[in-house]
């Protein structure tokens, strides 16, 4: 047996503290997920002895650096499925993948042409684009999200033009959970010929991303989503638009040669990475897919997927409470109301009862405006989650209710 | 009754609480008790910014005193207001402005809120004393 929920928990040190004086639930996940030891001390390993700069000195600690950097992106590379290590970019981030496409990408788009989002995205993955169509003229469209928190995969190919330069849509939506049928949207995107970058930030940590079988163009991820460090991400990039797209910053590393008069750009990855990178963010990422990997996707899958349907029938016991996100394919990601109350009002008496969650727009203010909603309270899930986690949310938000209504 | 008295009744009141849980049940109670703002006031208008929730705030001069009215969609954040207004309306622009408002601080609100609700709160009272100064000048004018 891989998963083992004991154990798991006591890999994070974090679960033992204490917020307010009661037992820590950390129902946040969605935000950022906690650290476990294996990840911790891969990052002071680092610093401790490996620690130089990397692809540049001839001393033996910069040969380890880089070694172990380049290893990193090897694992990363046959944890997604990529075709090559040279499509994997370190990045900051999720945000940051996105707008360093967005900002490369912007050769690519003219006046009048469009680009495609979903109205389920998070701000990250529609504000990079909006303000290219803007420097552009170009035009935004987007994908309708129906009331159950699907998006209108039926429309979809209508909305598909010749004009349609680029498709970006999540992969899970941080406020409904839903998960996104990827295959089939890149499907219909490429009978266009139009490349689909997917947003796989709440994804990566609960379920298989596997590019070469959602043939994605594009795939962004964030690292402490998914048990790994913050400030450090990946951009997937099938390699033929990597070499395609320019150069995003310049610099040291991402060059072959320079003079005065012109300069010859590095080859990929190193065209995308220019300065120093993260090095301990990316053997920290490495760390924590490892551990991911060690308790298997799938058995993390089953095990999350069994706790939020728990989680969801415990949650409608309470009078009044509407889930908001009722996709067929849903993970990891509880949003709901209830009648009549603020949902900062619950979010604040639950973190007072020791119940971390959040509440607001989540950074997807147009898709909560559609919902016509305040904002939602939202519980998220990651492995180390258990029952008496659920149970303390569910009697913590029970309570509330009974003191706000 | 002066400031400073309003000011010390609020806190001998929360000192009767030891437990947070409490103290939010009490806020929840005055935010519910909250007299109604004027409708024609719930605008973009007299909106505050830098609240998770949203607060109205209106204010209007009567006999030379500051009278005013708020509202708020989380009764928390309604409870919290009230306590501002119960210390504030009612009372000179001049009074307002050179105040000391001590007791957010002393009944413990201050250092336990969450950074986005302290914001809120300062948000608030900035908002009451950028009306005072305003109703200053108003009247310097006249």
């Amino acid at each position: 047996m891989n998963f083992n929920i004991e154990i798991i928990r006591n890999d994070f040190p974090i679960l033992n503290q204490k917020v307010n004086g009661k037992p820590l639930v950390y129902l946040d996940n969605a935000a950022t997920t906690q650290k476990p030891v294996q990840v911790i001390n891969r990052i002071k390993q680092y610093y401790e002895i490996e620690n130089s700069n990397v692809h540049r000195g001839v001393h033996k600690l910069s040969q380890i650096a880089t070694e172990k950097y380049e290893q990193a992106r090897k694992y990363i590379s046959g944890f997604i499925n990529a075709k090559s290590e040279n499509e994997i970019i370190f990045t900051k981030g999720t945000t940051d993948s996105i707008n360093i496409l967005a900002s490369t990408f912007a050769d690519f788009v003219n006046e009048r042409d469009e680009i495609l989002v979903s109205e389920m995205e998070h701000h990250s993955n529609l504000v990079p684009w909006q303000q290219l169509c803007k420097k552009k003229n170009a035009n935004l469209k987007v994908i309708p999200v129906l009331e159950n928190g699907e998006i209108d995969l039926v429309g979809l190919p209508s909305l598909i033009t010749p004009k349609t330069k680029l498709l970006a849509i999540a992969h899970v939506s941080n406020v409904l959970g839903t998960i996104n049928p990827i295959k089939e949207i890149v499907k219909l995107a490429h009978n266009k010929n139009v490349p689909v970058l997917v947003d796989g930030a709440q994804a990566i940590a609960h379920l298989p991303a596997d590019v070469q079988v959602l043939d994605c163009d594009f795939y962004a991820f964030s690292g402490h989503k998914a048990y790994g460090p913050m400030g450090a991400g990946v951009l997937y990039g099938k390699e033929e638009w990597l070499n395609k797209l320019p150069p995003y910053q310049f610099g040291g590393e991402m060059v072959d040669s320079v003079s005065f008069e012109e300069t010859i750009f590095n080859v990929l990855p190193y065209k995308y990475e220019a300065g120093t990178p993260n090095v301990a963010g990316a053997l920290g990422i490495e760390a924590a897919l490892k551990y991911i990997e060690s308790n298997t996707i799938d058995a993390i899958q089953a095990y999350e997927d069994d706790l939020l349907e728990y989680a969801t029938s415990e949650l409608k016991k309470i009078n009044g409470i509407r889930i908001v996100g009722e996709a067929k394919n849903k993970t990891a990601v509880l949003s709901c109301i209830v009648e009549g109350i603020h949902p900062y009002d619950i979010g604040t008496l639950l973190d007072q009862m020791g119940v971390a969650v959040r509440t607001g727009h989540h950074c997807a203010q147009p898709l909560i405006d559609s919902f016509g909603l305040p904002g939602t309270l939202r519980a998220s899930l990651a492995m180390y989650n258990n029952k008496e986690d659920i149970n303390a949310f569910v009697s913590a938000t029970q309570k509330a209710v009974n003191m706000l209504k | 009754m002066t400031i400073k008295e309003k000011q010390e009744t609020i806190i001998d009141e929360f000192s009767m609480f030891d437990d947070w849980m409490d103290k939010y049940a009490y806020l929840i109670e005055l935010g519910k008790d909250l007299p109604l703002i004027n409708e024609q006031y719930k605008t973009k208008r007299y909106l505050i910014s830098g609240c998770q929730s949203r607060v109205w705030l209106h204010a209007q001069m009567q006999d030379g005193k500051m009278i005013l009215t708020a509202d708020s969609d989380a009764v928390i954040t309604k409870g919290i207001v009230s306590l501002l207004i119960r210390v504030l309306s009612g009372q000179t622009p001049y009074d307002i402005l050179k105040t000391d408002l001590v007791f957010p601080k002393k009944i413990g609100l201050s250092d336990h809120l969450s950074p986005t609700r302290a914001n809120g709160l300062q948000s608030m009272i900035k908002q009451i004393q950028l009306y005072a100064q305003a109703f200053i000048l108003k009247s310097l004018k006249k």
